[in-house]
């Protein structure tokens, strides 16, 4: 369908004129605006391209906030020395994204706005309640080997495709957005929806507001996180699910000499149409001893809340195991090795 | 809508006018007759529209040209100088990494790009470790060439292919 092209020239004047016109959409690194583009699944009559702004800064504010700016790549935030020493679990899943050639293109707010891969919505000639309200899922009753098992609704079961978003998640990242009335902050957990009975609508965020940046609060544990992600094939796929967690263990040992959890931060990917953070097991964990028991019993909670679809059941275990694994990892990475029954977990999933 | 773009391709300034729904790909391949980077899937999925574009290498195949005025884009054309080849282009020949050969303009250009990122020190999702320094044995090389698709399955002597430039260029 043919398009008006707009170069940007500033903020505001972007904001200004997509908040005008209900047609109209913002173009970072195209990636995957220009994929539905192509697919009829986005059919805007303003295209407005702000990919050239000066948003593409990385920053460390006074009070040691990284500020992320909206049109940073993929892989220059993945690169940025101040991302892979303090937050390792951002880099990580950056670099499980994707590929080289298109991470060099794709933006952070691009990234945090791109849109389901679902094949039911890509594909214009099916029923789908997020692109066609009102139509139908296709999904529910189809394959649905990708889809959510936390947080769906009847009307959609799809699942939030990034990587990059579930390390935001897990980091209590926040958005920057610009209105036409002004900026607001939002916490990145609160900037997408689950789709309840309106799943065409995948963020909080109205026609018209432009993502400027993401901030990362600064943590005392933020490095020792990590990302662990579970695919089709070894690269260059979507998620089935991932698992994104950051672990603070304090000094005092319990009677079997395992170490204590002082904090923990969880998230989920590929598990439901937000990145999913896994508060209810985080609470769990808090002040109990760092056991893969402990782990796997910390999910089991989160996870006692989901629903299965027909090709989707081994999402849950899957979750579990991974959690398991991952926060095994980053406690043998803070006291070595622990023994007992951390001992081979990371052979053994 | 339709709009005057200009453009460096392979060294040569060039200028056309687009309507704003053609991709750099086609600008390229259909309007400026330069058909080294391929269209496979047109989807971003393959890799074979891979080209350096200013300086990194980008898939063009979800790129509207309008969005791309005054970029520098270098092909698997361009690489060369004059008649010799790039020593990744030389390596692809001489270790026979090609059986039909549509991926390779891609394949070559995502080589010369991930060299250069890995001469940055840039991790990838296979490294050991975030900080340290990059040993591009086959699993990063396997794991940075992920996003080129090759349907002939020529994927070893790629491999091969880069590993020899790699090896080359770290050598002391």
């Amino acid at each position: 369908m043919p398009f008006e092209f707009l170069r940007a020239e500033d903020v505001a004047g972007a904001v200004a004129v997509v908040t005008e016109h209900p047609d109209a959409v913002y173009l970072a690194g195209g990636t995957n605006l220009v994929d539905r583009m192509k697919l009829g699944v986005a059919t805007p009559s303003l295209v407005v391209d702000i990919s050239h702004l000066p948003l593409d800064q990385i920053v460390e504010l006074p009070d040691g906030t990284v500020r992320i700016g909206a049109m940073v790549r993929n892989s220059d935030l993945a690169a940025h020395l101040l991302i892979r020493q303090r937050y390792p679990v951002l880099s990580q899943a950056l670099l499980a994204g994707a590929s080289g050639q298109l991470r060099n293109l794709a933006t952070t707010a691009g990234n945090l706005l791109q849109r389901t891969r679902c094949v039911y919505f890509q594909d214009v000639s099916m029923p789908c309640n997020k692109r066609d309200p009102g139509s139908g899922c296709s999904a529910r009753e189809g394959y649905t080997r990708y889809h959510a098992i936390l947080g769906a609704s009847a009307g959609c079961v799809a699942v939030h495709p990034s990587d990059m978003a579930v390390a935001m998640a897990a980091l209590d990242a926040s958005v920057v957005v610009m209105g036409r009335t002004g900026e607001r902050s939002i916490r990145l957990v609160d900037l997408h929806r689950l789709p309840a009975d309106a799943p065409h609508r995948d963020t909080v965020l109205t026609h018209g507001e432009l993502i400027t940046a993401v901030d990362l609060p600064p943590f005392s544990f933020s490095q020792h996180s990590a990302y662990r992600k579970v695919r089709d094939r070894a690269s260059y796929a979507f998620a089935l699910i991932s698992v994104a967690a950051a672990l603070d263990l304090g000094d005092r040992r319990d009677a079997a000499g395992r170490p204590t959890i002082r904090d923990v931060r969880i998230a989920c990917g590929g598990v439901a149409h937000k990145p999913w953070r896994a508060t209810a097991a985080e609470n769990f964990l808090r002040g109990a001893a760092a056991s893969v028991e402990n782990f796997r019993d910390a999910a089991d909670i989160e996870l006692a809340q989901a629903e299965t679809l027909g090709d989707n059941a081994f999402k849950v275990t899957m979750v579990r195991n991974t959690v398991a694994l991952l926060l095994a990892d980053l406690t043998r990475r803070q006291v070595g090795d622990v023994g007992g029954d951390l001992a081979g977990q990371e052979q053994k999933p | 809508m339709t709009e005057l773009i200009f453009l460096r391709v392979d060294g040569e300034d060039r200028s056309i006018v687009v309507d704003t729904r053609t991709t750099l790909l086609d600008a390229l391949r259909d309007r400026l007759g330069v058909t080294a980077p391929k269209k496979g899937c047109d989807h971003g999925q393959c890799g074979a529209c891979t080209v350096l574009l200013d300086g990194r290498r980008a898939i063009i195949c979800l790129a509207f040209a309008v969005a791309h005025d005054g970029a520098e884009i270098i092909t698997a054309e361009g690489l060369a100088e004059g008649d010799a080849l790039h020593p990744i282009q030389q390596a692809f020949l001489e270790m026979d990494a090609l059986q039909c050969g549509y991926c390779t303009p891609g394949q070559v250009c995502s080589a010369v790009g991930m060299l250069a990122e890995a001469e940055l020190g840039i991790p990838s999702h296979v490294s050991d470790d975030l900080i340290g320094p990059i040993e591009l044995n086959d699993d990063e090389i396997r794991e940075r060439m992920s996003g080129n698709l090759c349907r002939c399955g020529a994927y070893v002597n790629i491999v091969a292919a880069i590993r020899r430039v790699a090896s080359a260029e770290y050598a002391p």
